[in-house]
Formats: structure tokens, sequence, C-alpha cells
């Protein structure tokens, strides 16, 4: 990265005299793409062979149960899943699970964050605790939620005094995935905020105290434009990650009450039906949903990744 | 980089699979340690009377049988020949002959197979006339009911509802319990049910619907009406098998359709149950005509990809031979496939460790199993019963009329292996 950066930067002196050290910058632009080769080669075997390889799948008929009855049937596939009220009702499943689990994310995240950035005794202690969900495997964390919830062996409506089986209906099931979501995950939003918070420069905060802007002026009118380049970066991360939950509600629901969602009906096309062309398909969908989340954070609300990592813009 | 990777795996690889190099072949045996690890002593004793010909190993799989089937279908269809030998459920027959992953039985071994054996196991072991498997255990549901609640039992569903209006007028436990999660255990209701109203759900050869129009509606009824009555549990919609056992062991219940495992487990868990609980057959649904449920159970099968197909056939006999059915049932409880056996005191008689005499409900099982039926026989029948799932589920919002079309069309696609289910 360094070296692709600083290459034209050596360039552009070069341009008056040439020779000599044009030779050195082109030197320089070939050890940077010798440098990065390696991390190119790795990331085209483990990421865009796959993906070539489900795009492929995604044309053909392609069924592990059926070897013989394999061949190219181009989009066929794809009608066959966007055609489907299914995919329409479980994307629809999926964009409810992350709306609502980023929002609540990214004002308790927020919190969170200011505790953080703010805490003076102990603040080792607060970081560490405030991580501690997001350090537990995902899964593991599912069953703990699902068992907590379950009637019979659970102890939440013994707390609540309540009488509910939390997996039988629609609301109580998105209830507590988005809840285990929120819990597991707000760290991660916190961080990423928390990294945002000591972007803000001190001094302009207490210039805004100086000038008498009130407490909640100075956090909509200073800190969190100050901040936003973090906060959309966040809810980014999180917005891609929560549209691809798969894990919680497979231990939790399977699917069922309606809490189907579009990673849940891959995995049954693919592992369970076997389907690798049909199934593809649904993957590749997915593919393009979280770059189609990803183009419009980027162009349409102008997130800028350069910016997180503390490059100037 | 690739080519480390690559080769780390291939080294991986043949450590797995070696073993055998010289010595006596090892046989690995894919399947659910039953509780009790009864297994174990099936796999001393076989290992013992094959004087080093063979050793079987046991591979644990997963308690549920959809688990089991995920991580089985993956492998063979990678061509994995690890797989020696694998208990199959009794639904995978179809799919996995088709699909070439497992072998059909030697001719001359055919007879040692089926001999003496249940029909209906025998028949769960067939696809397209070849024998795919050696029966190992069978199951069907029986109605468990309480005599001081209902001194006869119901023998339909209109009835056991009736019943139970009475016992919550009465103020008595009134529930009724079976499996209504999104799962297999919805379909074996399901299937039971149509049985018995005297429908199918696919043809002889598995390869159209056949979903007739009247007993597909009363099948549908029923399971509306049990889902929509006050007596229905909360949870009724998430439970499976276990979770009926444990709302009949509470003693909320008045009525259970299940297997025979509640038994045991609530001489266990509800000593004071146990004399007021008794079993009869499934309800029927036409009060003239007996029921009809779907049979379970596993087979042993053998893996298309294994090294020693000739010694897993003699494994797989060994394995479930009448000594090993008659241990499987005294350890674990599982029924055996061995018609004989039903009629032996060994089996009939046989207690656990408590004193509880574990099959006293054998002969109307028996009565159950030679009525039984299967349920559809096709390759794709994981995509069936996800469809039949996916409409059914939940069954309190079965609508009989127009849910009977849209249960044909769903399993008509199932049955082409197209669209998403």
């Amino acid at each position: 990265m360094t070296a692709t950066t600083t290459a034209p930067a050596a360039e552009r002196p070069a341009e008056g005299k040439k020779g000599a050290l044009s030779a050195r910058a082109r030197s320089e632009r070939k050890l940077g793409w010798m440098l990065c080769a390696p991390a190119v080669a790795v990331m085209l075997l483990v990421t865009a062979y796959p993906i070539g390889y489900a795009i492929w799948l995604s044309t053909q008929r392609y069924d592990l149960r059926f070897p013989e009855d394999r061949g190219f049937v181009g989009a066929d596939n794809y009608t066959a899943v966007l055609g489907n009220s299914l995919w329409w009702r479980d994307l629809a499943n999926t964009a409810v699970i992350m709306i609502i689990s980023v929002a609540i994310e990214l004002v308790l995240g927020f919190a969170l964050a200011f505790v953080m950035h703010r805490a003076i005794f102990g603040r080792g202690m607060v970081r560490s605790a405030i991580l501690v969900p997001y350090g537990i495997i995902t899964v593991v964390a599912a069953f703990a939620w699902r068992f907590a919830f379950d009637p019979t062996t659970g102890f939440v409506n013994g707390l609540a005094n309540t009488e509910q089986s939390w997996f039988t209906e629609s609301w109580s099931s998105y209830f507590v995935i988005i809840l285990a979501e929120v819990w597991k995950t707000t760290p991660f939003m916190s961080l990423l905020l928390l990294a945002g918070f000591t972007l803000v420069p001190q001094d302009v905060v207490n210039a805004a105290r100086v000038d008498g802007a009130s407490t909640v002026y100075r956090l909509r009118k200073v800190i969190i434009p100050l901040m936003k380049p973090a906060i959309l970066v966040a809810v980014l991360f999180r917005t891609m990650d929560a549209f691809r939950i798969f894990d919680s509600v497979f231990v939790m629901t399977r699917g069922a009450q309606g809490t189907e969602n579009v990673s849940i009906l891959g995995y049954k096309t693919l592992v369970s039906r076997l389907n690798l062309g049909l199934g593809s398909a649904v993957s590749v969908l997915i593919f393009v949903c979280v770059i189609i989340i990803a183009f419009v954070f980027v162009k349409g609300f102008g997130a800028n990744l350069s910016q997180q990592r503390g490059e100037a813009p | 980089m690739a080519f480390v990777l690559g080769a780390a795996l291939a080294v991986t690889a043949t450590a797995c699979g070696g073993g055998d190099e010289g010595g006596t072949p090892v046989l690995q045996w894919y399947a659910r340690d039953e509780a009790g690890g009864v297994f174990g002593a099936a796999i001393e004793d076989c290992n013992e009377a094959a004087e080093g010909r063979y050793e079987i190993e046991l591979q644990a799989l997963p308690t549920n049988a959809d688990e089991q089937r995920e991580q089985l279908v993956r492998r063979l269809a990678a061509g994995d020949s690890d797989i020696d030998l694998m208990n199959m459920d009794i639904i995978w027959t179809a799919e996995f002959a088709n699909a070439e992953w497992i072998l059909p039985w030697p001719e001359d071994q055919v007879e040692a197979a089926t001999e003496g054996r249940l029909d209906i196991a025998v028949e769960s072991a067939t696809f397209e006339d070849a024998v795919y498997g050696i029966p190992l255990n069978t199951n069907a549901q029986l109605l468990w009911y309480r005599t001081d609640l209902t001194e006869e039992p119901p023998a339909t569903w209109d009835e056991m509802i009736e019943a139970a209006d009475q016992l919550e007028a009465d103020g008595k436990p009134h529930e009724i319990w079976e499996q209504g999660q999104r799962y297999e255990g919805l379909v074996v209701w399901f299937a039971s049910l149509l049985a018995s109203a005297g429908g199918t759900i696919l043809n002889e050869d598995g390869t159209e619907v056949t979903l007739e129009e009247e007993p597909t509606r009363r099948a549908l009824e029923v399971l509306r009406d049990v889902s929509a009555s006050s007596h229905a549990p909360p949870a009724l919609a998430t439970a499976q098998e276990d979770q009926g056992r444990q709302g009949w062991v509470d003693g909320d219940a008045a009525f259970l359709v299940n297997y025979g495992f509640v038994w045991p487990s609530t001489n266990e868990q509800a000593p004071d149950l146990v004399e007021k609980m008794s079993w009869a057959p499934f309800p029927s649904v036409d009060p003239d005509v007996e029921s009809t449920v779907v049979a379970g159970g596993f087979n042993i099968g053998i893996g298309a990809y294994g090294d020693h197909p000739d010694l897993a056939v003699e494994a797989a006999t060994c394995l479930a031979n009448e000594q090993n059915q008659t241990r499987n049932a005294q350890d674990a409880g599982l029924l055996p496939v061995t018609e004989a056996l039903y009629d032996d005191t060994e089996v009939t008689e046989a207690e656990n460790e408590a004193g509880v005499k574990l099959f006293p409900y054998a002969a109307e099982m028996k009565t159950a199993l030679d009525r039984a039926t299967l349920r559809p026989r096709t390759p794709f029948y994981n995509d069936v019963s996800l469809a039949i799932i996916s409409i059914l589920h939940p069954t309190v919002d079965i609508d009989p009329e127009a849910d009977v079309d849209r249960l044909r069309d769903a399993i008509e696609q199932a049955l082409k292996g197209e669209g998403l289910l």
C-alpha cells in the first residue's frame, strides 16, 4: 500500500529531467508491485476464484444428487429465484433484522464509545468489560440466548414473570434474535466510534464550550459532523454484517416463524438440498445486495474508507 | 503458498484414510452413538467374531437426523472413501441409492439381510427392486393416554378433541401433544393422518403427486382442528418429540402421540403417572377405518467409495443380527426389525437397570407396524419434505380448502428439483 501511494509522488519531480530519476521511479513501482504480488495472489486464490466459481455454478443445472443431469441453463436459476415470492419475503425479513439492529447498535454504540472515551477511572476495565460480548463465538452466544429464552429450561420467563414461548411467534422470535445481535455486536460498533471520537480535536470542543455552546449543541454541531466519516464506516460495516446474519437465526429458529433470511435460504438450497446451481444463484444475489449496500454508502453518503485509517483525504 | 497448502492437505488426508496398510482392514461405521454406547458392545462382538478379517470403528454422527444427513451427503457427494458403513434413516434410501452413494446388496447376501425381518423394514431398504441396506431398527407412533382421565382411548381424532373438551370443562388436564415444529416430525404427523384417511402423497413409483382431494382435505382439517383447539399446547409450533415427552411428564397432557421412548422416560421422571399411563393405536381419521402410521427407523448402508465393500456387507450383517438387535432393544430401547423378536421374552420382558419393563407395548407396536406404510420413496424426498413443511407450518393457520392445491403445487415443483423451497 505504502509503495503504491508514494510511487506517484516520487514520479512528479522527475518529470523535469528524465532519465536516472524516472528509472528509479520505474523500479520503485516495480518493487511496489512485487511487494504486493503475494497478497494479490492470495486474494485471487481465496476470493476471486470462489466468487468466479460460484458465478459459473449459478449458470448451471447442477445438483449433487443427480450427477448425470447437468448442463448450462443460462439465467434460469436467477429467474427461478427472483420469480419466487420466497426470495422477496426472505429479503424483507433480512432487511427488518438489519435495519432495526443497526439502528439500536448505533445509538447504544455511540453511548458506549462516549463512556469509553471519557472514562477516567478504570479505563482499561471499562473498555474490556464492554468488549466481552464481542469476544464470544456467535454460535455459542446464540445457544446461550436460545436456552435463556426457552420456556422449559430458560430463566427469562422466571425473571420477567411471563409464560411466553419466545420462539413460537414471529414478533418474539425477532425480538430475541435482534436482542442477541445487538448484544453481540454493539461493542464492535462502539470500538469503531471510539476511533471516531479520537479524531475530534479537544481544542475545537473546548473552543465551542468557551463560546457558550451547550452539551447537546456541541454534540450536534461539532462532534458528530467531525465524526461523520467514522460513523458512516461503522454503520456500513455493521449493515453489511447484519445483512449476512446466519448463525443466530439458524441456532434459534432455523428460519421458522417467518424469520428465514436470505442466508438461511442459501444454506437450505446448497447444503440441505445439494442444489449447487440454484444455491449459487442465491449466494451471488446476496453478494450483489452487499455490493449495492456498500455502493449506496460510499457514493450516496460519501463514506470514505481511507479517512477512517487516518490518511489525509 | 497454494502448493504448500495442497501438500499439507494431502498429508492429512492420507493420515486419516490410512490405518490398514498390511494389517487388519478398518471399517468406519458412521452412526449416531445411541444412548448407553450400545453400539460399542455390538462392535466389540462383531470384531471378535471376525477373527481379524476386519475391525469396525464407530464414527459418531450428531443426534439430530437432519444434521446426520447433512454430514453424510457432504462426504458422499465428494466421494469420501472413509465411509464404509453408515446408519441411514429409512427416508434417505431412494436419494442415496439414486445418486449411487450406496451399494446394492450382493445377490447372495440379500436373503441374510431380509429373511424374517418385518416387511415394512425390508421395503424401506428397497429402491428399484434392489436392496440397499440391512434393517437395523424400526419405530412407529402410538397414542398415549391416562386411564384416570379417559377410561377408553379415543378411536378417532374427533373423539379425542371431544374428550379433551369434556376434560377442560371439568377442569382436568386436557392438552394434546403432537410434533408441530417446522421439521421432519411434522411430515410424519401429516403423512400418518393422510394414510389413515386413505390418501397417499406420491404414486407407487414416487414420480407423480397423488394427494387425493378428499383424504388430503380431511388430514388437513384434523391438523388444523387439533392445532387451533384450546387443547394444543402453546409451544406446539416449536414442539419436537422431546417437548411432547416433557409436556406429558409434567402432567398437563391428557393425550400424547409419540414414539415408545416416552414410556421409560415417564417411569423415570414421573413414577406416579405410570400406573395411569396406557397406550392405544394412533387415532383414526375415519371412524370405520383403522389408522395407518408411517414407520421410522434406521438401516445400515454400504458406502459406494469404501475400499472393502464385501467386508462391509459382512460387518453390517453382524451388526444387525438378532443378538445385537436384542441388545439394542434392551439397552437403548430401539425396536427390533426381526419379526420373531416380538414374541421373544428377551425383548418383550426386557427391563432397564431400574427394573422398568421396556416394551409392555410390543404387541400393539407390532400391530401398528404390520399396518404401517412408508413416507414417499423418491430421490427428491428431502425437497418433498421441505415443501410439505413450508406449506403446513404453522399448523394453526392451515386452510384445508385452499391448502390442498398449494400443497400439490409445492410438491410438484419439489419433484422437479426446481425452485426455492
